[in-house]
């Protein structure tokens, strides 16, 4: 049933077993990122977290480094059984589509680089960046709507950083993250002011 | 040691590394993925990277399996598993050690300007990373329309991106592209 639960209603317990099976549905249901059924599955079809314990939850395993759909496996696994719930989340969710993405490799490998096959790819290839430059313009969207001028130069900045003067990401991380926290915290006095 | 052990061992490190700087996810470390596999190491060409990352794509399953699929271009099956578990383990670790401390930090201030002060710079990783494919990806007008009306696709529609992906492939299986 896709009914929502309420908060502190007492659902069971998951067991490592159904943390595996469950992001193992997971890991097989979406493509190009799996975000939208984590929430589906945990949410609404097995009720082991509210709306608001996910949201919680996400909003971490983004500010954390890292996968954000592993982020929030391990997460969710260590919640309700420790080291043991996090591993088997974290191989439910990975082990199937990394089988099937090395099989489709292999098939590539074999009919890729030629014919009919990399034709396929080509076509595939052009949708897929896509598909990436459309997921950055709806996260700067945000940005441009609010006006948010210096949010907006931190975005041009680390693309002109990556893209044109091709210095590592390990360096911009290191000197545009600290700067975007001190704008952040400065925004954070401001809202807590007002 | 052997060339082969040799090079696991670089491939671990060098994504261990992308893991702890991956904020935002897989899609904000391909600039570096691709600068270390093709400028770095010539492990595979441009191109070559353009095309594991579409197959990534068309796979079911998060976007970390570009890591899995440069690992396996570079040391086989062995290389695939050390590049996804490198790319996974130390984020996991942090996650796992974290979850703990956010969940009493709820009201924080410097929780809240965490997570709001790393979303520009993943904003602009992510179009970085559009950038390079794209440039990668496309060898004419026509394969830079579809990546145009792909897009569009991504902006504009809420339905499943495999029936944009499918198109795609189908229009180029065609010879049209």
């Amino acid at each position: 049933m896709t009914r929502e639960l309420q908060s502190n209603e007492v659902v069971g317990r998951p067991t490592t077993a159904a943390l595996f099976l469950s992001f193992l549905g997971v890991g097989l249901s979406g493509f190009g990122g799996v975000l939208p059924f984590a929430r589906r599955m945990l949410v609404e079809k097995r009720g082991w977290l509210t709306t608001t314990e996910f949201n919680e939850t996400l909003a971490l395993c983004q500010a954390l480094p890292g996968p954000n759909i592993v982020n929030v496996a391990v997460v969710v696994g260590a919640r309700f059984a420790g080291l043991g719930g996090s591993a088997a989340a974290f191989l439910g969710l990975m082990g199937a589509p990394v089988a099937i993405v090395l099989a489709l490799a292999a098939i590539y490998d074999r009919y890729g680089e030629t014919g009919p096959a990399a034709h396929f790819i080509a076509g595939l290839g052009a949708a897929a960046c896509g598909l990436v430059a459309a997921t950055a313009f709806k996260m700067a969207y945000p940005f441009v709507r609010q006006r948010a001028a210096a949010s907006l130069i931190l975005i041009g900045l680390t693309f002109v950083a990556i893209v044109g003067l091709q210095i590592s990401l390990v360096w911009v991380v290191l000197v545009l993250g600290p700067i975007g926290f001190a704008l952040a915290w400065r925004g954070a006095a401001k809202a807590a002011a007002q | 040691m052997s060339p082969g052990a040799a090079r696991l061992e670089l491939l671990a490190a060098q994504f261990a590394a992308l893991s702890l700087v991956a904020f935002g996810g897989a899609n904000a470390v391909i600039p570096e993925m691709r600068r270390q596999a093709v400028t770095a190491h010539h492990w595979m060409s441009d191109a070559q990277f353009a095309h594991l990352f579409a197959i990534a794509q068309a796979a079911p399953g998060p976007n970390v399996m570009i890591s899995t699929l440069v690992g396996w271009k570079v040391a086989g099956i062995p290389g695939a598993v050390v590049a996804t578990l490198a790319m996974c383990g130390p984020s996991s670790v942090l996650a796992f050690a974290a979850s703990g401390l956010w969940e009493r930090a709820r009201e924080a201030r410097w929780r809240i300007a965490l997570a709001a002060g790393l979303a520009p710079v993943t904003v602009g990783l992510v179009g970085a990373s559009a950038w390079l494919l794209t440039r990668a990806a496309d060898q004419n007008w026509r394969q830079a329309a579809v990546t145009m009306a792909a897009a569009a696709y991504g902006l504009l529609s809420k339905r499943n991106p495999l029936w944009c992906l499918g198109a795609a492939a189908a229009l180029g299986f065609a010879g049209l592209l």
